[in-house]
């Protein structure tokens, strides 16, 4: 399937998760809100980046972009948060 | 390739053929996008560290946000990807009624959503919850709260900028369509005006767990 027809139903899919999204958020399930949500937001953005914007038939080139912003943006977040989120974990002699 | 002869006109000489063309103007347009990936990547990260700092008080900030203005916006959004996504299937069919009709209501759900956007920082402003300039939200975590309403009209604001040139780009490109400028064979400013387009959704598409929907099942 490819043309109107699929995005048509990408965007069914997009709205549903949508609604899903929205749904999860009110339930309590404790500390997997967070990572539910994300992983709902990846999964639509992935969507719309492999049909709307055509990555899944695009040449490799525009995959190593695409992948490069998003690489860069994990190793700002993960790096700074590696300090963030272990400060107080170990002693620090003499304080 | 059968077209050649069509396409010939449209290929700038340092390009060997119409194919290499536009996988170059896709390239760039990609690099910009990663590029872009890092400008809104600094405005998450704040956001991660100080969510992570202030769970409690991003969760009050959150339950301050319509959740129906948030879902019916990113409704608004993903419909306006569907539509461009529409506009590129008839520049690439050549059909140039589809193609007018589609970027003049991609145009008009962009308008809408900024449209809900102005509601929704207008009530804000109401309600006393713009750091800097009107806020008066009291309690124990009215810190960690600004903190959030920061990052909130930040990335918000800039996403909203992003729309308001996105608009501009559609308005361009749908006068250019109405010349009739774009063939089946030439017509990448349509394929890269909707990659940036697309891009401005799939931020709202993260936008919308990070500040509408943090703590909605605490009382």
């Amino acid at each position: 399937m490819s043309g109107p027809r699929l995005y048509l139903l990408v965007l069914v899919a997009l709205l549903g998760l949508t609604g899903l999204t929205i749904y999860v958020s009110h339930l309590d399930i404790g500390p997997f809100s967070a990572p539910v949500a994300f992983a709902i937001a990846a999964t639509k953005a992935l969507l719309v980046m492999l049909v709307f914007m055509h990555l899944k038939e695009s040449h490799g080139v525009l995959w190593l972009a695409a992948l490069a912003g998003f690489f860069w943006l994990g190793i700002l977040v993960v790096l700074t948060m590696s300090d963030v989120a272990t400060r107080g974990v170990l002693p620090i002699p003499g304080k | 390739m059968a077209d050649h002869a069509a396409t010939a006109e449209h290929v700038a000489h340092q390009f060997d053929d119409a194919g290499q063309q536009k996988l170059a103007a896709e390239l760039g347009m990609w690099i910009f996008l990663a590029t872009e990936v890092m400008f809104f990547g600094g405005m998450i990260l704040g956001y991660t560290m100080y969510r992570y700092l202030y769970p409690v008080a991003f969760a009050h900030g959150s339950q301050r946000l319509s959740v129906v203005i948030g879902g019916i916006n990113t409704g608004v959004l993903l419909l306006s990807s569907f539509t461009v996504a529409l506009s590129v299937h008839a520049a690439r069919t050549g059909a140039r009624r589809l193609l007018l009709a589609a970027l003049g209501v991609t145009i008009v759900l962009g308008v809408v959503f900024l449209g809900f956007k102005a509601h929704e920082w207008r009530h804000h402003y109401h309600e006393g919850l713009v750091p800097g300039i009107h806020f008066t939200y009291a309690g124990p975590d009215a810190a960690g709260v600004g903190m959030f309403f920061w990052l909130y009209f930040a990335l918000t604001g800039v996403h909203a900028l992003h729309l308001t040139i996105g608009i501009g780009v559609m308005a361009v490109i749908a006068t250019l369509a109405w010349r009739g400028r774009f063939t089946p064979a030439y017509h990448n400013p349509v394929e890269i005006a909707g990659l940036y387009w697309h891009f401005v959704d799939v931020v709202w598409i993260f936008l919308l767990p990070l500040l509408y929907l943090v703590g909605r099942h605490a009382p």
